[in-house]
């Protein structure tokens, strides 16, 4: 071990240095961005060339010699037994390679016994895939998917959260169930019993369980307010759909994938056909955006799997838009009954939560930790419910459970804000003990130049404008089994190896970007290698963890691969290692300007045609945080300007203010596009976004994106973003992910701007027209009595 | 019925075996994969079309060269781009006309290619994302969206980019609030909204 000094604090406010002990392979302390040249600054993302030409080969542009499409007949019935299923149609199909049945279900929770008597899996949502067929294009795969006939004995079915949740609601599964959280963060508490459709409660996280005493803490409180919150089932509408591509070549197989997580797909196609690692290849360059959805192999890519073994050729299957909606997973909905108690100078003396939501015939609708975790209050419970409905599965969703949880909690400290007639950001200064959100809200009250907001509704005329806020809490994760190599080539070219996945947030770049720092060398100099699992294992792309944990074993080993080449330049410099200089592709004698060796010339001396170095990533500088609220989390807060027509009920959002920070920013470019992407999916999730499942026959009737509303260019308001460097020194690169915290917010602070515009307090997602009108109505009415 | 039943060869019908014989002709190559990982394929294609609805010849005017294709009439122009001219640039994102991802430029005016029979196109001439630049010179677009990380995923890019640079082409300094008109058929999930207005607003500058 040896002990190094590494920035430590918020620049301009109490940057400082830190001393940890750490590994004696750990590089040297980096020092703060403005010393930098690559890292924390606007570089060009390294793949924006293949992007803006057309050049980039997502999955669903991969063909491959004798390549076959696939497509999946899926039940059309939300609930029913198949009585029989009759194929031989299709087989005979001109065109046809393969034509394959489920023989059990590759999706949502695992009931224990599960040995229907017909031979075929029960359907227990309108979606489910029940058998495949892989021909030479996808219209004739249609075509054959028509000749199917599939017999249904329908059974009772039950969509809806609060009669799902009703005695003698026809049941979605007869026993208990369990199911593997996804690496995406959603979480879901393993062994709980189910009553009916319900099953839980989860009371604790990994930041523990219930604290003090509820009934004591709501008897000390001057003011109790009890709301009752709504939000909807959202979808995750990634623009490029799940798919895959499965070559199944003699026992080897390659796959092609637009996934989240190179290695769970990996694994879960070697665990599902019983081959070793080692034989399945995942590979996934490009990816269209995954949002929490991609992270498994998904039930498309099993029956890709058993397609392509059949067919013996490679089998393209990309699901179609209706598909993605119905079956490939959503940000749970849920009911948040919320209890808080706090006294007449904003002490928070009580909080309860109770919530059920429903991953349909899936587990993960909890509302996070953000109640638990972003206030100090001594007494708090939560019991959160899963619910099981007939419709398709959840999947974690940027942020799963806490922008959910956030929209509850950040209206109900906005409603005592106002009850205490205070300002929300003086509440919160006293409740919320987070360093970095003190920060972020004294940054916002100097470039807002904030004042208690004005008095709700008072704005004269028709339409009426309302400034709201709402802050976000996300752990920071890291994820151990995250390995990088670097190579060096003897023509002096630098490769970054991973099998590391760049969903669109620009992993590429950041690698690139920490390598080339570390060699003295520029971004576009660095060949970043990712998305394939032939390369050292990476994280996956969720929960913010991939830079956190990525970047420093990519540090690590670009600093080995630099120790090397010094030594050798020594050699060739006749001088001591001590003595050597990284700078601007050249190595040089400090104390002889004029011995000096370009990287280039250096690797050409290389005794071998290339160096390699691995690393992986080591555990925290400083021990983990486990389970402990502060400094380092990623925490937010933003601001939400409406317009609200009160004679049309329609919002409008003007202009979003987001202080954000992630430890060290490494590309502010790529940093500030994601905060854009978290906030319009947040004003999305306030405003538009709403997947409605027809009580009546149990099918989604908005799955296409015409009909699933979405925001477009004039949805789209101004977004100001104010980024906070904030340092650790936690890792080689101190560096943190931004997905998740960038749109737990939103939400919630549109929904305080929307009552401070009204003056009526909207409580059920999306906020629409309709609603608007009904919410005004009603509180004129209550007003007259 | 299971799917484990013996195949029959059925008379009349085009047989499996017949099938891949007749196949036999068409490529087997070297596919390179963006990583660096060179792939050997040595299997036969089964890309031929001689099914029923019995495919047709036709030549379509592409990024400058007359193309021949040999296709059902049903297939869409952005399917007979993809994937039979391998111009993948063009993204189809719901096959519906609702996302513009699969924007091209027909005689120079934007199309949903998803929503097009490749058939329909005629002797008209159809540009796509790949052929944008010229002679290697990339749009001014194409720069500013580079220089405004106006990507994040990278999927809608093409559809934006073919949007907003037909834009330029008629109103060479278009207001932000002309640019959104443009755009507003274009999905993105990622947001990168404003960073496209930006990036469409400085290339309109530099041209």
């Amino acid at each position: 071990m040896k002990k190094i000094k590494l920035p430590h604090g918020i620049p301009d406010y109490n940057l400082g240095e830190i001393v940890r002990e750490v590994p004696n392979s750990e590089p040297p302390a980096l020092p703060v961005n403005k010393k930098l040249k690559v890292i924390g600054k606007r570089i060009k993302r390294i793949d924006a060339l293949a992007k803006v030409t057309g050049s980039a080969v997502f999955t669903a542009d991969v063909q491959l010699p004798g390549m076959l499409y696939g497509k999946i007949l899926r039940a059309d019935v939300p609930h029913a037994r198949i009585k029989s299923i009759d194929i031989s149609a299709a087989e005979e199909h001109p065109g046809v390679f393969a034509v394959h049945i489920f023989e059990k279900r590759y999706e949502g929770a695992n009931p224990k016994k599960n040995s229907p008597e017909s031979g075929y899996p029960d359907v227990i949502y309108a979606g489910q895939p029940v058998v495949g067929v892989a021909a030479v294009s996808t219209d004739i795969a249609e075509d054959a998917i028509n000749l199917i006939k599939v017999e249904y004995e329908p059974l009772d079915f039950v969509v809806d959260l609060d009669r799902a949740r009703k005695p003698g609601a026809p049941l979605v599964y007869q026993t208990d169930v369990d199911q593997e959280a996804s690496s995406g963060g959603e979480d879901i508490e393993e062994g709980l019993k189910s009553r009916g459709n319900v099953r839980g409660p989860t009371t604790r996280s990994f930041y523990g369980g219930p604290r003090g005493d509820l009934e004591k803490g709501f008897k000390e409180a001057d003011v109790v307010i009890e709301r009752t919150y709504r939000t909807q089932v959202q979808t995750h509408c990634p623009l490029e759909t799940h798919g895959v591509v499965v070559d199944y070549n003699r026992g080897h197989v390659t796959i092609y994938a637009s996934t989240q997580s190179t290695k769970g797909t990996r694994n879960d196609f070697a665990k599902t056909f019983n081959l070793s690692k080692s034989k399945v290849r995942v590979i996934s360059e490009f990816i269209g955006g995954g949002f929490g959805a991609k992270h498994s192999l998904g039930s498309f890519g099993v029956m890709a799997g058993f397609l392509s073994k059949k067919s013996g050729r490679p089998v393209k299957l990309m699901l179609d838009r209706k598909e993605e909606h119905i079956s490939a997973g959503n940000r749970p909905n849920s009911v948040q009954f919320m209890k808080l108690g706090a006294k007449k100078d904003g002490t928070l003396t009580a909080l309860k939560q109770l919530s059920y939501g429903t991953a349909g015939i899936g587990l993960g609708a909890g509302v996070g930790n953000i109640a638990q975790a972003m206030y100090e209050c001594p007494n708090f419970k939560t019991e959160q419910y899963d619910v099981f409905t007939n419709a398709g599965p959840g999947a974690a969703f940027r942020a799963p459970g806490n922008v959910q949880g956030a929209f509850a909690l950040e209206q109900l400290i906005d409603e005592l804000a106002v009850k205490l007639d205070t300002d929300p950001l003086q509440l919160r200064d006293k409740i919320d003990k987070s360093m970095i959100r003190k920060v972020q809200r004294e940054r916002a009250v100097q470039l807002l130049n904030w004042k208690k907001p004005k008095k709700a509704g008072s704005d004269p005329g028709p339409v009426k404008k309302g400034i709201g806020v709402a802050q976000a809490h996300w752990p920071r994760f890291v994820n151990l089994d995250s390995t990088v190599e670097i190579r060096v080539l003897r023509d002096g070219a630098v490769e970054v190896r991973s099998a590391v996945q760049d969903i669109g947030t620009g992993t590429k770049t950041v690698l690139a970007q920490v390598v080339a720092e570390e060699l003295g060398l520029k971004a576009e100099d660095i060949t970043v290698l990712i998305g394939d699992t032939l390369f050292p294992i990476g994280p996956p792309s969720g929960g913010s963890v991939v830079t956190g944990s990525i970047t420093p074993p990519a540090r690590n080993a670009a600093h080995d691969i630099k120790t090397q080449l010094i030594e050798l330049a020594a050699g060739e410099l006749n001088t001591d290692t001590d003595n050597i200089l990284t700078e601007n592709g050249w190595f040089f004698s400090k104390t002889d300007n004029s011995k000096k060796i370009s990287f280039h010339d250096l690797a050409g001396k290389l005794r071998v045609e290339q160096i390699t170095a691995t690393a992986s990533r080591s555990d925290d500088y400083g021990g983990f945080m486990v389970g402990t609220v502060g400094f380092e989390e990623l925490g937010a807060v933003q601001f939400a300007e409406v317009s609200v027509d009160t004679e049309t009920g329609f919002v409008k959002v003007d202009k979003v203010v987001a202080v954000h920070s992630c430890g060290r920013p490494l590309n502010i470019g790529q940093i500030e596009s994601q905060i854009n992407g978290g906030v319009i999916m947040g004003i999305a999730y306030a405003l538009y976004e709403d997947r409605v499942i027809d009580e009546n026959t149990g099918q989604q009737v908005n799955p296409n994106l015409d009909q699933y509303k979405m925001p477009f260019t004039f949805e789209v308001p101004e977004i100001q973003i104010e980024l906070i460097e904030e340092y650790g020194a936690r890792s080689s690169t101190d560096a943190t992910g931004i997905g998740e915290p960038a749109n737990i917010a939103t939400a919630a602070a549109v929904a305080n701007a929307v009552y401070n515009a009204i003056g009526v307090r909207m409580t059920e997602l999306p906020i629409t027209p309709s609603r608007i009108l009904a919410a005004l109505n009603k509180a004129k009415k209550e007003n007259n009595e | 019925m299971k799917n484990k039943k013996p195949k029959k060869e059925k008379s009349g019908s085009i047989s499996r075996r017949g099938f891949l014989k007749g196949a036999g002709i068409a490529a087997a190559g070297t596919v390179i994969i963006g990583s660096g990982v060179a792939v050997l394929e040595s299997r036969k294609s089964v890309q031929n079309k001689d099914f029923e609805p019995k495919t047709i010849n036709i030549s379509m005017k592409v990024n400058g060269s007359i193309r021949q294709l040999n296709i059902e009439p049903r297939t869409t122009l952005a399917d007979a781009l993809r994937n039979e001219l391998h111009l993948t640039g063009t993204k189809v994102g719901c096959n519906r006309g609702a996302c513009s991802a699969c924007t091209v430029w027909i005689n120079g005016i934007p199309t949903l290619s998803c929503m097009t029979l490749a058939i329909e196109v005629g002797d008209r001439e159809v540009t796509t994302i790949e052929g944008l630049a010229k002679n290697d010179r990339l749009h001014p677009l194409q720069e500013a969206f580079m220089d405004h990380d106006a990507t994040q995923c990278g999927f809608c890019t093409p559809g934006m980019i073919m949007t907003a640079a037909h834009l330029l082409e008629h109103n060479p300094s278009p207001t932000e609030k002309e640019i959104k008109v443009a755009l507003s058929g274009n999905f993105c999930r990622c947001g990168t909204h404003p960073k496209v207005i930006a990036a469409t607003l400085d290339a309109a500058k530099k041209m």
